[in-house]
């Protein structure tokens, strides 16, 4: 399993056997559409950028200034504003949501980065009338309250059962050579990532807990 | 955040090279550093280059026994390797100790040699600093400064670098590989790579300017038990107050590094070798020349208590 | 209506619906990423602006000159409003410094611009090139300091912050077991998920902002009080709240600025306020020192007992008055607490959750188990025997409405195996780990604001309740629609709830742990009205009838209330002069167990349990959750806490939430919480005080006293951090 873990973890694995001429061609696609600034005063007009990526299933292409963020583009020109921006800058876990099947932090990453990519976020997992079961249990053990990092919450939930899955390490490892379980400390320990000021923590380890076992 | 362009480059020669052609511009992997940065606008790039597609982002297994990481591996890759974690424990459970599950899946092993401090003062560019804006002074060293370095700063800086990855590496005598925008390739030790700050503390590292990290090489397992202990304010997700990794051998003799005290992962041979005599000579001799703010000079006796846990457990 | 008596018996004592566990009807919508908040509000204005707001760089003095050309050139910038050319907005009941405006600058990060651009990259990058220059001034910044020329403050009611009874300083003397202690608390922040956030638009001369806020009426007052317009002129909305803690009490920066953005721009504005500017532009819990003096017989009988606060603030007048709690706790005839408040020119310190009492708490139920260390006492049987009785410790005419903090003490106790706690500190080590026990009382007040809501009946039979009451994650939406189908006799899910707008009855809005009891209590009055018009129309006396399952009974008769129509009614619960004869409060026993790692001093909370007093908990399920998370802010607040105030520049150095620490789900153990099945009359028709402040009174003492249970090292300045008792751990061999 460890062997087997490790590939799929592997950093846009998929890329990793033609990388050489795909990567050539991505490359020239996604020049800038502007020349380089000739100057250091530092903020010309905006350079645009048409991107390319798959979200929640369904493509979307949109221009966007370069300095535009994955979680801006959701929130405010795809407006799927289920990704929350709450320091927006990677010390919260609320844009959290998933990147080829990764989840990352998502207002740490510009859009012009993610060019192909297949993006999930909080509103591709279920909607209010046919939840994920991650998104039902958090409902069932009140695994929130104001309810704003809730969906990167659920997101890292989600993707930390499948981290386990996997067998990718935590801090908490004891035995780093043995399988992984979901033990109520490991999934605490890979969940703090998540910030819930609200202080659900209790509930959403009980509501992990259910998914884990179902 | 400034305005600026975009490209990808295909390989690192020209990842470097495009760097160098254009004043300002910066490599960025998986940004997770660099973008916190320029949100605050201490990072100022004009031209991004970015090297996701340069194809580094496999580990193979070198000739002397060792590994040869990718630049653009993830720290969750890394850390999940069979082979690392079996024989360079002390690496994963380093780099499991650091950030979060979503930044160690977007940052890489490149780019987390070179975090940049966490300061608070670095990051408020209504205060001086040196790192910064070089000769502006330094508001941390009479300030709040309880999470800053306690040896091998400066007059000028007493920031630390603040990851944990590179801790382990250290200790693991990790080899640092370049190439500059010229084309050639270089092999730096991890032991020099971060620069202490002294007068200069706006220099990192000793990379040249286009000089682009392509992988760093690990030499063949030390084998002994490898230990991590990051001792911080709570519990995960949080820069460390002081770290230690080490590797110890069944006979006590070992190798030793220490974050969150320095500008880089803090690692003496001379400290090394008094493993055997324990923590508070190891500490000592690691520590001799400490400067300590009142803030942080709890950090010495807290890096003696946190390695000597570690011996503790080795013995047991 | 007005409550104007102890409540009898009545529907909520046969209830179905209220207190009974239910799945927050809103909760469909927070998971998956559907409930809108303030910032997301796209359909509500066409042609959104995004406004950066600019903070100062420094903490006192005098703007010099602010270059706005570079700024104003840059791209997709429609407006910048500047504080050299913009005077100083009004001021309101809530706030102290100005929000905006004038050259005069009042703390770090005060509002001096807001830079309105077509895009949100564009604003913050042409915020960047805006050159203030400052005169700076010297500001006081250093409570130790500042506290000698500080005096009495004024309380929340108007009163002076003090009380006497008795002779405290002769039964101090004279007592056979004393405790003197000092301890610090820090400054903290809110930290809420969600920052300051609003959309603003104006129609002509009317303004609608799109917030996030606890109170929408006094936000829409204090609004029209800042503008200098008509409060007619104002709406606020704002019905999802990413957390608020008493940070979003009030108007603050991110609402005035979109408005004089959206003013000066011509078009709507959205300002969220960037988190690195939170720590300083927006409010904090004050940093305490704290004084408490304990005398005891041998017997443990408290005879004396002070309690002194010092805190400061911006007026040198509201504080943070750690004594709250102190009258109200425990016996003893000879009484003294004053809370002391100087002038201090940091940030605006202001509520959050439990002002006062949490950072209160944190002094005297430490000082209780150093007086039970003193006297040989197990901790909760000096509690116990020193509990108040039926009337208020330090007001003898004041009833005591109904209080079993006993109760909570003991089931805690069992609860817990407290029995096992070895009462020798520093008596228990494995292997690394010392470990220890500690507890702690609670003691929080169940106040009641007057609250109005509005509820519709469809033709259908449908319910809908309207009441600009809040939901900042506490759990309003479901008990007000359990509150409604309760008294209409209608299933939950015929009952639909609209909060938040000021368009809609003015509630209590959600602070002091206020917000359940009284909103609750509206709806309920409310629904008596429309169960009133109910029965006119179609011909029955409502107050005589139950009603049912859609249906009303009397005398064996039965109506189907659809049967009448579309119909709608207002009403409000207030409170008549029967309660200022009560203390209305709510009580908790808090438990904790820790490992302490013997080498570093590191802290684990292993185990935490509150057995909490609040009268009917009307919806268990996230009354707990209320609970559960102010233990965590509480244990936070113990353990790590700490805005770091740098002195020589006047500011929080710490200002963002990598700096600032709060806890991680690793930090937090599983959690226990228990409501014991107790009924207060005196609160309102519904029995049931709030949870929310009381979980935040006295974990943060258990898990202090767990500490020192488990090293024997008494640290008395918070956060209890690992570098104020490292030399004082275990030698290590």
């Amino acid at each position: 399993m460890p062997d087997d873990g490790y590939l799929n973890v592997s950093r846009r694995g998929v890329l990793a056997g033609g990388v050489g001429s795909a990567a050539l061609a991505q490359a020239s696609i996604l020049r800038a559409q502007q020349p380089m600034p000739g100057s250091q005063s530092g903020n010309e007009g905006p350079s645009t950028m048409r991107i390319r990526m798959t979200v929640n299933g369904t493509p979307q292409e949109v221009d966007l200034d370069t300095r535009t963020t994955l979680l801006d583009t959701l929130r405010e020109h795809l407006k799927l504003t289920g990704t929350k921006k709450g320091c927006d800058h990677g010390q919260c876990g609320a844009c959290t949501v998933m990147v080829n099947g990764q989840r990352i932090n998502s207002c740490l990453s510009l859009a012009v980065q993610h060019e192909g990519d297949e993006v999930t976020t909080i509103e591709g997992l279920g909607t209010p009338d046919d939840l994920h079961p991650m998104q039902d249990a958090f409902v069932e053990h009140d695994g929130y309250q104001c309810g704003y990092c809730t969906p990167g919450q659920i997101c890292s939930a989600v993707a930390v059962l499948e981290e386990i899955r996997s067998g990718i390490p935590s801090h908490v490892t004891d035995d780093l050579t043995g399988p992984m379980r979901p033990t109520e400390m490991e999934m605490r320990e890979r969940m703090s990532g998540n910030i819930c000021r609200c202080g659900a923590y209790s509930n959403i380890a009980e509501a992990m807990a259910q998914v884990a076992e179902a | 955040m400034r305005s600026f362009t975009y490209e990808r480059a295909a390989s690192p020669a020209d990842a470097a090279r495009a760097v160098a052609a254009t004043q300002g511009a910066k490599f960025i992997a998986g940004g997770t550093n660099l973008l916190d940065l320029m949100k605050l606008e201490i990072e100022r790039p004009t031209h991004l280059v970015d090297v996701q597609d340069l194809g580094l982002d496999a580990i193979e297994e070198t000739e002397e026994g060792g590994l040869r990481i990718g630049t653009l591996v993830s720290n969750t890759a890394l850390s999940a390797h069979p082979k690392v974690r079996r024989d360079y424990a002390v690496l994963t459970r380093a780099i499991q100790a650091g950030a979060s599950g979503q930044l160690r899946n977007k940052a890489t092993t490149g780019g987390n040699m070179l975090q940049r401090t966490r300061c608070s003062y670095f990051y408020d560019t209504n205060m001086p600093c040196n790192k910064r804006k070089p000769g502006d002074g330094c508001a941390a060293i009479r300030g709040s400064s309880r999470q800053l370095g306690v040896i091998g700063t400066s007059d000028s800086c007493i920031a630390t670098y603040p990851g944990d990855m590179a801790v382990a590496m250290r200790v693991l005598d990790a080899v640092v590989e370049t190439v500059k925008p010229d084309g050639t390739a270089r092999s730096i030790p991890s032991a020099e790579f971060h620069r202490l700050w002294g007068d200069t503390p706006h220099v990192e590292t000793v990379l040249e300017p286009g000089e682009i990290i392509t992988h760093v090489r690990l030499p063949a397992p030390l084998g002994g038990r490898h230990f991590y202990s990051k001792v911080r304010d709570r519990r995960s997700y949080a820069f460390a107050l002081v770290s230690v990794a080490a590797v110890i051998q069944s006979d006590g003799t070992g190798q030793v590094a220490f974050g969150g005290v320095a500008p880089r992962p803090w690692r003496l041979p001379e400290a090394d070798a008094q493993l055997r005599n324990g923590a508070a000579a190891v500490v000592r001799t690691a520590f001799a020349d400490a400067r300590p703010t009142e803030d942080n000079k709890f950090k010495i006796p807290l890096a003696e208590r946190t390695l000597a846990g570690i011996l503790a457990e080795a013995k047991g | 209506m007005e409550f104007n008596a102890p409540a009898g018996e009545n529907l909520f004592d046969r209830s179905k619906v209220v207190g009974k566990s239910t799945r927050r009807i809103d909760g469909p919508l927070k998971v998956s990423g559907r409930a809108p908040y303030a910032a997301e509000r796209h359909d509500v204005a066409a042609n959104q602006a995004y406004g950066w707001i600019v903070g100062a760089g420094i903490a006192k003095g005098r703007i010099r000159s602010m270059n706005l050309d570079e700024a104003r050139k840059a791209p997709g910038v429609i407006a910048i409003v500047a504080a050299t050319e913009h005077n100083a907005v009004g001021s309101s009941d809530w706030n102290i410094a100005p929000l905006f405006g004038g050259r005069d600058i009042a703390h770090y990060h005060q509002a001096i611009a807001v830079v309105v651009a077509e895009t949100f990259e564009q604003a913050r990058a042409a915020a960047g090139l805006i050159r203030t220059s400052y005169d700076s001034a010297d500001g006081r910044f250093d409570l130790e300091t500042a506290k000698e020329k500080s005096k009495v403050g004024t309380g929340f009611s108007g009163d002076k912050s003090e009380s006497t009874l008795g002779d405290f300083d002769s039964a101090y003397g004279s007592a056979a077991a004393t405790v003197d202690a000092t301890y610090t608390t820090p400054d903290e922040s809110h930290a809420m998920m969600e920052p300051m956030a609003s959309i603003a638009a104006w129609e002509g001369d009317r303004l609608t902002v799109w917030t996030s806020n606890q109170m929408i009426a006094w936000g829409k007052k204090a609004l029209a009080s800042i503008l200098k317009i008509d409060e007619d002129k104002v709406r606020v909305d704002s019905p999802y709240i990413g957390g608020g803690f008493g940070g979003k009490l009030f108007v603050r920066a991110d609402a005035v600025m979109a408005a004089l953005g959206a003013k000066a721009a011509g078009r709507p504005v959205k300002v969220v306020m960037q988190r690195p500017l939170m720590f300083n532009n927006a409010t904090h819990r004050h940093a305490t020192i704290q004084r408490v003096r304990l005398g005891a017989d041998q017997d443990g009988r408290i005879t004396a007992i002070a309690h002194e606060c010092w805190s400061g603030n911006l007026d040198g007048e509201s504080g943070e008055d750690g004594t709250l709690q102190t009258p109200k706790l425990y016996t003893g005839a000879n009484r003294l607490t004053r809370s002391f408040v100087a002038e201090l020119d940091l940030p605006e310190g202001n509520a959050m959750r439990a002002p006062g009492e949490a950072v209160g708490h944190l002094a005297l139920e430490v000082a209780m188990d150093e007086l039970a260390e003193k006297l040989g006492m197990d901790p909760v049987e000096l509690r116990v025997l020193n509990d108040a009785k039926d009337t208020v410790p330090a007001d003898p005419d004041t009833k005591i409405s109904d209080r079993n903090l006993v109760r909570c003490l003991r089931e805690g106790a069992e609860r817990f195996g407290w029995s096992k706690r070895n009462p020798q500190a520093g008596g228990n080590r494995r292997g690394r780990w010392l470990t220890g026990m500690g507890c702690a009382a609670g003691y929080r007040a169940g106040p009641t604001e007057k609250s109005a809501a509005r509820v519709r009946m469809d033709a259908d039979g449908g319910f809908t309740v309207e009441t600009d009451m809040t939901d900042i994650g506490t759990g309003s939406y479901t008990i007000i629609a359990q509150t409604a189908a309760e008294t209409m006799g209608v299933p939950l899910e015929r009952v639909n709830v609209e909060l938040g707008d000021s368009a809609f009855p003015a509630s209590s809005g959600s602070g002091g742990q206020w917000g359940a009891a009284s909103s609750t209590a509206g709806v309920y009055a409310a629904c008596v009205n429309l169960r009133r018009a109910i029965g006119e129309k179609l011909g029955f006396d409502a107050d005589a009838a139950t009603f049912e399952d859609g249906k009303a009974n009397l005398n064996g008769e039965s109506w189907e209330i659809a049967d009448a129509g579309a119909l709608s009614a207002d009403g409000e619960m207030t409170y008549g002069d029967f309660k200022d004869g009560y203390d209305v409060g709510t009580y908790a026993g808090h438990f904790a167990e820790v490992k302490v790692d013997a080498f570093t001093g590191e802290t684990h909370i292993t185990r935490m349990l509150s057995v909490c007093d609040a009268g009917r908990i009307l919806n268990p399920l996230s009354a707990r959750s209320q609970v559960i998370g102010a233990m965590v802010m509480s244990a936070g607040a113990t353990l790590m806490e700490d805005l770091h105030v740098d002195k020589r520049f006047g500011f929080f150095a710490n200002h963002d939430l990598a700096g600032y620490e709060v806890p991680v789900h690793a930090d937090i153990p599983h959690q226990e919480c228990v409501f014991l099945d107790t009924l207060d009359p005196i609160i309102s028709p519904m029995k049931a005080k709030g949870v929310g402040e009381l979980g935040i009174c006295g974990p943060g003492a258990a898990v202090a006293n767990a500490i020192y249970n488990a090293t024997g090292i008494r640290v008395r300045d918070y956060p209890l951090t690992l570098d104020k008792y490292l030399d004082r751990l275990p030698a290590i061999a």
